[in-house]
Formats: C-alpha cells, sequence, structure tokens
C-alpha cells in the first residue's frame, strides 16, 4: 500500500481537526479537535516509520500520546474548574485576557 | 493484498466520518463518541503499518482511558446543545476555508512529485518491526531521555491535576455540594495540601 | 616685611572677615559682626599703609613688585599665576579703597543695625572689598578678570540686598547683565593682547605691545575698545549706563560704597593700569575722552531735574567718573586718580548724608517731599553742605583742586582738547547747580512734617514702602525694617561722616599745583614710560584752570541760590514752560526705552518663542510626543492582536503553520 495515501489521509483528518478548533466554541469540542489533529500527526509519523523502516517514528508516535494525555487532563482541569465557578463553558465568552 | 486495500478504505472512511463528526455534531457527548470511533479506525490502521504495540496503545490507552475521562467531564458538565448558527464574526466563517486550503496545500504537497523522498513501497522490515519488544529496546536505550522525560511529564500534569482540582478556601463560591456538606457535618480528617 | 607680603594681608584681612562672619553669623551677638568686618578693613588698610612704605623704601625703577602664589592654570608651555601686583597704582587704590570702605563699614554698623540680614550685609560687604582689592593688585590679566568677576556679582548680591523687594531684584539683574556685557569685552580684549603678545602678565604685555603693535594698530585699537566696553560696564558711562540708577535699590551705605567710591571707579582704574595700550592705540584714547565728556554732560543734565535723592546723587556720580575718564584718557594719570581720591571722598560723604536725611524722613526719598532739616538735623546739614560744596568744585575744597586739574590738562592737550575741556567747564556749572539743588532743597524752605517731627525730638515714621514703586512692605527679612537712624543719634555715623567731612576739605591740599604734587609724584613710577609724562601743563596753565573752574563753580552755586532761596518757583516756571525738554531730561534721555526695546523686548519675546514653539511644540510635541506617538501607535497594533479570543489565536497559529509549509514546499521543488 502506497504510503503516501496514509499521509494524504493523515493531511485531511489534520484539517478536520483544524477547521473544527476554529469553528467550535465549546471548549471541550475544541480540546476534541485537538486530539483529531494530534492524532492525524501520529498517523504520519508512524506511516513514515514504516517507511524508512525505523522504530523512532513509533516511539515518537507514543510519547506523542503521552503527551496528548497529559494536555487533556490538564485541559478538562481547566474546563472543570471553570464551571466550577459559574463561568459560561464558551470560548468566545472567555476574553479577557486581551490588550 | 487486496484485503489490505479494502482494510484501507474501510479504515479510512471510518476515520474521516469520525473526524467530521466530531466537528458537526452539536452535541459535546455525541462528539466524544464520535471520536472513540475515529480512534479505533485509526487503531486498525495502525496495525496496517505495522504499529501493533501502537495500536493496542491507541485503543487502551487513547480510547479506553482518555476518552472515558473525557466521558466523565462531558457527564459532569452537561454538554450544551449549541446553536446551530454560532455567532463567531469572521473566524468562524474563515476557519473552514483557511483548513481546506491547508488541506489542498497539503495534499499538494504529499501527492505531487515535490517531495522526492517518499518511497511508495517503505523498507523491508523484519516481523519484529513494531512489536512491543523493539519498542520497549529502543525506549530504554536510544530513545531513554524522552521516555524519562515523558515519564516527569506526566508527574508535573499529575500535579497540576490536583492543584486545579483543589479548593482554596474563601476564594470559591459554594456549590450546593458544598452546602449540604456544611449543612449536614461530618467528622472528616482535613488533609492540608 | 616685604611689600608683596604687606600685599597678601591686604587680601587676606577681608577673607578672613568674609569667613569669621559667614560661618560664625549665628553665634556672633548684636552688632559684633559689624565691627569684626569693619575691623578686617581697618587691618587691611594699616597693611596698605605698610605696603606703601615699603614701596618708598625701594628706588623709583623699581617700584613694581610681583608675588606669585601658585601657577593657577597651566597649559602645554604656558602658564599663568595667582601673582599680585605691588606698585605706587595699586598702593593708591588699595589705601583709597580700603580707607573709604572701612569709614563706610563703619557707617553702617550703625545704619543697618536693625536689618535682619545684618551679618549677611557685612559678610557682602567684606567679599565686596576683597574683590575690589584683588581686582586691584592683579598682576595679570586672569586675575583681573577674576577680582571683575567677583566684584560684579557682589554688587549684585548688595544690589538686591532687600531681596523681597521686585524693583531691587530687577535692579540686580540688569546691573549683572550690563556687567557681563563689560566682562565679555575684557575676555576678548586678553585673548587678542595674548594672541599678539604672548603674555598675560602685565609685564609681558605692556613690555611687548610696543613691538608687537604698530601705532594704531587695529588689532590693538580694538582690544583697547572692547577694555573700554569693560571699563565703561563697571563704571557706568554712555551707553552701558543705565543700572547705575537702578542700584541704588541697595542699602544706602552699599550706594556709597560700591556705586560711587570703589567699584565704579574699576573702570578708570582699568583705563590707566592699560595705559601702554592706550598710548600705542591713540584712536581708541579719544574715543574714550569723547564718551567720557559726553556721559558727564549727559548725566548732570539728568540731574538736573530728576526727583529721588538717591538719584540725583548717582547721575552725579555718573558725570564725576566722566571727569576721571577723560582724565585718564588725556595721559592725565595723576590727575584723573586724583579725583578718583577726593571723588570717593565727597560722594560718599554725600551718600551718607543721604541716608541720615531718608532716615529722618521715614523711608521716604522724593527731593519734592523734603525740606526745612537745616534745624533739625544741623550735623548731617554741615556734613552734606561740604560734600555739596566739594563736589561743585568751590574753590579751596579738595573737588575744586581735582576736578579742575583735569580740565587743565584737558585743555592743555591742546587741539580737539579744547572742545573737551569746554564741555567740561559746562558740566561742571551743572553740577555745582545741582549739587547746591539738593542742598537748598532738602535743608532749607520751610520745614516739612518730618523735620518738624525731627524737631519734637523723635523720627518720624511710615508704614513701610518701595520708595520707587509705593507698594507696601513688611518688616520681616529681606525688607529694610522698621528702624531708621540718623547720625545725629549714632555715633558710628557721625564718626565717619566727620572724617570723610574732613577728607573733603583737606584732601585737596595733597596736590595743589606747584606747591606739592604729592599724588602725581608718588604715581610717578608707574607711569614713567608713558609719552605724555612731560607734557603736563605749567604750573601757571593749570592756576589758570583753577580760576576758571572756581569761576564757574561761583557762578552755578549763584544760579542755585537765585532759584531756590530768592526767587522760589522759578524752576517749577521752567518746567511747566518746557514740558517736552523737561520729560526728555526726566526720562534720562530715553535709554531705557531704547534698550528696553532694542533689547530685552527682543530677547523676551525669544524666550517666548523658545518656549511656546520651540520647546512646547517641537520638542514636546514633535519629538518627544512622535516618539511616544509612533511607539504607541506601534504597540496598538500589536495590542489588536491581543483579542482576548483563543480562536483567533488558533487561527493565526495554523495560518503560521500553512505559510511554513508553503515555504518548505516551495523552497524544495
Amino acid at each position: 500500500m502506497d504510503v503516501v495515501w496514509f499521509l494524504i489521509l493523515s493531511a485531511f483528518i489534520f484539517c478536520i481537526g483544524a477547521a473544527g478548533v476554529l469553528t467550535r466554541r465549546n471548549p471541550l469540542v475544541i480540546l476534541l479537535c485537538l486530539e483529531l489533529m494530534l492524532n492525524a500527526g501520529n498517523l504520519s509519523l508512524i506511516a513514515f516509520a514504516r517507511m524508512w523502516g525505523d522504530g523512532g517514528g513509533q516511539v515518537f508516535a507514543l510519547i506523542v500520546m503521552v503527551i496528548a494525555a497529559c494536555e487533556v487532563v490538564i485541559g478538562l482541569g481547566i474546563i472543570v474548574a471553570m464551571y466550577r465557578a459559574r463561568l459560561p463553558i464558551d470560548v468566545d465568552e472567555m476574553s479577557e485576557l486581551r490588550g | 493484498m487486496w484485503f489490505e486495500d479494502l482494510m484501507f478504505f474501510l479504515a479510512a472512511i471510518g476515520a474521516l466520518a469520525g473526524a467530521l463528526g466530531v466537528v458537526v455534531l452539536r452535541n459535546p457527548f455525541y462528539s466524544v463518541l464520535a471520536l472513540v470511533g475515529h480512534l479505533i479506525a485509526l487503531a486498525v490502521l495502525f496495525l496496517l503499518l505495522q504499529a501493533e504495540f501502537l495500536a493496542a496503545a491507541q485503543v487502551v490507552v487513547y480510547a479506553g482511558a482518555v476518552m472515558v475521562l473525557y466521558v466523565f467531564v462531558v457527564a459532569y458538565i452537561g454538554g450544551s446543545d449549541e446553536p446551530l448558527r454560532p455567532e463567531g464574526g469572521a473566524v468562524a466563517a474563515f476557519g473552514p476555508i483557511f483548513a481546506v486550503a491547508l488541506g489542498i496545500e497539503l495534499v499538494i504537497a504529499f501527492a505531487a512529485s515535490g517531495l522526492q523522498a517518499l518511497d511508495s513501497q517503505g523498507a523491508d522490515v523484519g516481523a519484529a518491526f513494531g512489536s512491543p519488544g523493539q519498542i520497549g529496546s529502543l525506549l530504554l536505550q536510544q530513545y531513554l531521555v524522552p521516555f524519562e522525560a515523558a515519564s516527569y511529564l506526566l508527574l508535573v500534569a499529575a500535579v497540576g491535576a490536583v492543584v486545579l482540582a483543589r479548593r482554596r478556601r474563601g476564594l470559591e463560591e459554594e456549590d450546593d455540594d458544598d452546602e449540604r456538606r456544611r449543612e449536614a457535618p461530618v467528622e472528616t480528617l482535613e488533609v492540608r495540601v | 616685611m616685604s611689600a608683596t607680603d604687606y600685599g597678601w594681608l591686604i587680601l587676606a584681612f577681608p577673607v578672613a572677615g568674609l569667613l569669621v562672619i559667614s560661618l560664625g553669623w549665628r553665634v556672633l551677638p548684636g552688632r559684633l559682626p559689624g565691627w569684626i568686618a569693619s575691623a578686617m578693613i581697618g587691618l587691611s588698610f594699616l597693611a596698605g599703609i605698610g605696603a606703601f612704605v615699603q614701596i618708598q623704601d625701594l628706588p623709583s625703577d623699581e617700584r613694581a613688585v610681583v608675588a606669585s602664589a601658585f601657577t593657577y592654570a597651566s597649559t602645554g608651555d604656558f602658564k599663568v599665576d595667582l601673582s599680585i601686583l605691588v606698585d605706587p597704582l595699586s598702593v593708591f587704590m588699595c589705601l583709597v579703597v580700603s580707607g573709604v570702605s572701612f569709614l563706610i563699614h563703619v557707617y553702617s554698623v550703625a545704619y543697618m543695625t536693625s536689618d535682619r540680614g545684618y551679618s549677611r550685609y557685612f559678610a557682602y560687604l567684606n567679599y565686596f572689598v576683597f574683590s575690589m582689592l584683588l581686582l586691584v593688585l592683579a598682576a595679570n590679566f586672569v586675575i583681573l578678570i577674576i577680582g571683575w568677576a567677583f566684584v560684579g556679582a557682589a554688587s549684585y548680591l548688595l544690589i538686591s540686598f532687600w531681596y523681597r523687594r521686585g524693583t531691587a531684584t530687577h535692579a540686580g539683574i540688569k546691573a549683572f547683565v550690563m556687567n557681563v556685557i563689560g566682562d565679555v569685552g575684557l575676555v576678548i580684549a586678553a585673548f587678542l593682547l595674548l594672541d599678539k603678545t604672548g603674555s598675560l602678565d602685565y609685564s609681558g604685555v605692556f613690555g611687548a605691545v610696543d613691538h608687537a603693535f604698530s601705532r594704531n594698530d587695529t588689532t590693538l585699537v580694538i582690544a583697547c575698545l572692547l577694555i573700554l566696553v569693560g571699563a565703561f560696564a563697571k563704571s557706568a558711562q554712555l551707553p552701558l549706563h543705565t543700572w547705575l540708577p537702578d542700584a541704588m535699590e541697595g542699602p544706602t551705605p552699599v550706594s556709597a560704597l560700591i556705586h560711587a567710591a570703589t567699584m565704579v571707579t574699576a573702570g578708570v582704574y582699568l583705563i590707566a593700569r592699560m595705559y601702554p595700550l592706550f598710548e600705542q592705540a591713540p584712536t581708541a584714547a579719544d574715543i574714550s575722552a569723547i564718551i567720557g565728556t559726553a556721559t558727564l554732560v549727559f548725566a548732570a543734565t539728568v540731574a538736573l531735574v530728576v526727583t529721588d535723592l538717591k538719584r540725583v546723587i548717582a547721575y552725579s556720580t555718573i558725570s564725576q567718573i566722566g571727569y576721571m575718564v577723560l582724565g585718564v584718557s588725556v595721559a592725565a594719570y595723576g590727575a584723573g586718580l586724583f579725583h578718583l581720591m577726593t571723588h570717593a571722598f565727597f560722594k560718599a560723604l554725600l551718600f551718607m548724608g543721604a541716608g541720615s536725611v531718608i532716615s529722618a524722613m521715614g523711608g521716604v526719598q522724593d527731593l519734592d517731599r523734603m525740606g526745612g532739616f537745616r534745624k533739625s538735623m544741623p550735623f548731617t546739614f554741615v556734613a552734606f553742605l561740604v560734600g555739596a560744596c566739594a563736589l561743585a568744585g568751590l574753590p579751596l575744597f579738595s573737588g575744586w583742586f581735582s576736578k579742575d586739574e583735569v580740565l587743565a590738562f584737558t585743555l592743555n592737550r591742546g587741539g580737539g582738547y579744547v572742545v573737551l575741556g569746554i564741555f567740561g567747564y559746562l558740566g561742571a556749572l551743572l553740577t555745582a547747580f545741582y549739587a547746591f539743588r539738593m542742598v537748598f532743597r532738602v535743608f532749607f524752605g520751610d520745614p516739612v512734617p518730618e523735620a518738624r517731627e525731627l524737631e519734637g525730638g523723635h523720627i518720624a515714621h511710615h508704614d513701610p514702602a518701595n520708595p520707587m514703586s509705593g507698594e507696601s512692605e513688611d518688616v520681616d527679612v529681606g525688607f529694610p525694617g522698621e528702624e531708621h537712624h540718623i547720625a545725629e543719634r549714632d555715633w558710628p555715623m557721625k564718626v565717619a561722616m566727620g572724617v570723610l567731612a574732613v577728607l573733603a576739605v583737606i584732601g585737596g591740599y595733597l596736590q595743589v599745583p606747584g606747591v606739592d604734587d604729592a599724588v602725581s609724584k608718588f604715581l610717578d613710577p608707574t607711569f614713567e614710560s608713558s609719552r605724555f609724562i612731560d607734557d603736563a601743563p605749567s604750573t601757571a596753565a593749570q592756576w589758570v584752570g583753577l580760576a576758571m573752574g572756581g569761576v564757574v563753580a561761583i557762578t552755578g552755586v549763584t544760579v542755585a541760590f537765585v532759584a531756590y532761596r530768592r526767587r522760589r518757583g522759578v524752576t517749577l516756571e521752567l518746567r511747566d514752560r518746557f514740558p517736552r525738554l523737561h520729560n526728555f531730561l526726566l526720562h534720562k534721555w530715553y535709554f531705557d526705552e531704547l534698550y528696553d526695546a532694542v533689547f530685552v523686548r527682543p530677547a523676551a519675546t525669544l524666550g517666548k518663542i523658545g518656549r511656546t514653539v520651540v520647546e512646547a511644540d517641537f520638542v514636546q510635541g514633535t519629538i518627544v510626543g512622535g516618539a511616544t506617538r509612533i511607539v504607541g501607535a506601534g504597540t496598538s497594533f500589536a495590542r489588536a492582536i491581543q483579542t482576548g479570543y483563543v480562536r483567533a489565536y488558533a487561527l493565526l497559529l495554523l495560518l503560521g503553520v500553512g505559510g511554513l509549509a508553503l515555504y518548505f514546499l516551495i523552497a524544495s521543488s
């Protein structure tokens, strides 16, 4: 199977994720779209690992998964804190950090 | 070979469907479920690329643990239905267009003959490629430092999560749980962090 | 002790007085600062006598002794020392300055008693005397200019002594600015002389002047004219005279000391000291003589009409210095300096008398309000009368001998100088008139209320007010205060005035033509290389001049007597018949208005333009404001990026990613 197909697929998933990040207002869904982008990156890493026969790509992808997990933990923690502070769960409302 | 191609297309369709579902579905709960489907399709793709260990890790860790966490949070917060036409101004209108543009660009990058280094079939790899043994030895030999750094990062994230979840005295308004707890005093051991 | 040791002592005593008073004023009780200051000046005078004796012991061609303390400045192989020159001219000046200063210090001990700034006054006075002595004892241009500048500063400090009076501070600034103009002239002249003669010492410059410059060399003439600028600024001659009448804002003893006897004579000293330069550039000397004559006539005409008592005496000072300038410009050095000495005596005496009268008037200085003090202040009357007689040049008084000797020398030079001499006699006529104008108006006639109060036994009291502008004042520090002291009641004032009155009478006998030319003989060694040393008029010519002067003086006094005693009111009639002439004279020939229009107003406008256009609009607005606005614009552009919307940030992020991908895509194809 042509590795290129995997890469194209990964590109598509990445762009769908990017569109989701830009479009949605619920921070939970934005985080989900971020997961999409990360997974797209994982896919292309593993495709390249297969192409070169180098296991390093898979290790890289594993580490990315770990990082994704950490990021989810913190992100969800922030969202829960927002909920507990009775703030609206909407990124457009959270705009006070501005110049 | 045809089996692999078939599997590929099926998994690809599943992945794309899941991705689109995440973005398009209004209810966050449905988005989470769509992502879970997407992850499983991705695990199949990993298997096609001879990354068995990673496929297993994807299912167990990602779909199993991370997504479960997501489900809990969505249940807690009670994801609300977003309005159909969210007013987002220029960013929201521009976003999809830009994403499409990015997609086209990347496809051109991959498919057009710009990248000479792409070898279609891939290198000849042994059977041990992608096995847990190989991943393990790579982690402990060649990529030891990233491995340790990642575990350190996990520690930091755990501490961060605890800190975020901690209640600070006097800074938060009481919510219903606290009210109930206050009205019915219970002998609890207070552990100060 | 050698002459120069005495020279250093002459300088050291006033400095010691200054330090003691300025450092210890809190602990010195009552009038003690005044006595300390007077004692220091007295010691300085005694040191001057010591120097005088030492100098006379030297052979007459070695009577110029220079002593250096240390090298003041050196650059390359050119150096300037802190050195003093003790020769007959400087000893003469030191004696006159310290002697008259001593008497004025004694007078001030009483006059300034109740002033809240008593110690400050005496510190300033000692500082002034030190600067003046430094100026006359200097042996090179650098020390001369230092002394010159110090004297200007002391003058400023003392004119604005009552610093809360607006008129006084303005007068101080005016005096200082004009003095600085003179300083600039002097400095540039020193540059020119250094350039051509390679030296700044008197001995070096004067020795080289005949070789370095041809007769009437342009550079030398310019240098001499610049020296004249300095001299005229300090001595209040045309056109730099306008500061002196305003300087009467200072306390009366200050007017007596600085603006009659000592500081204003510094210009005359300068011209006399620089005589080798002026004799090598006769053009400059002639210009100096002409200006001196013009000044003496101008000031005499103004003194006829002004109504403030101190200002009459001020214009009289300007006029008399004109005589001195005329004298030293026509190479009558001995005569000119002799007039300097006698003038110091009788002018200080007149100012002291005026101080006593003004005190009796409770602070009022207006002649129109004075009259009839003859019976209530007999001592002041006699002293003032003696001073006026000397000023007028009545025969046998000191002024007669000195002033008319100057005129005799002038006539003797012949040629155009005769015209100057005639104007000098005209000025003498006017001088005699206005001198007795003062006497008759203040002391004769019906006693004014203040005089009657004084006859009754107590000094008149008015609410403290500015004598010129009439604004009322309080009695705190910075203003004169309430008490007034008259000579009759305070013995220091009496002693000082008495001594000066005696000197004003007998001082003339130092230089009786043909009998004893003591002053000229004493000063001869200094001027021995003068071209005109043998050109002196014969004794007979001098006596003719004196006789003419005497006649002129008696005529003037008679006219004054007639105008003020016999036919009273005739002066008022004259004033009404010639209003424009009267106004012209009253406004001092409109010099102040002219300077105001030509210099002051453009400078003020320039300052205003600088403040509004250059500073406010250009610097603040364009440069500073422009810089801040550019920074602000840049940052507000940067600020616009911080919208606060997460999605906008994500968009920017992804735009960057897309851009990078594009770049790599293109770069690798």
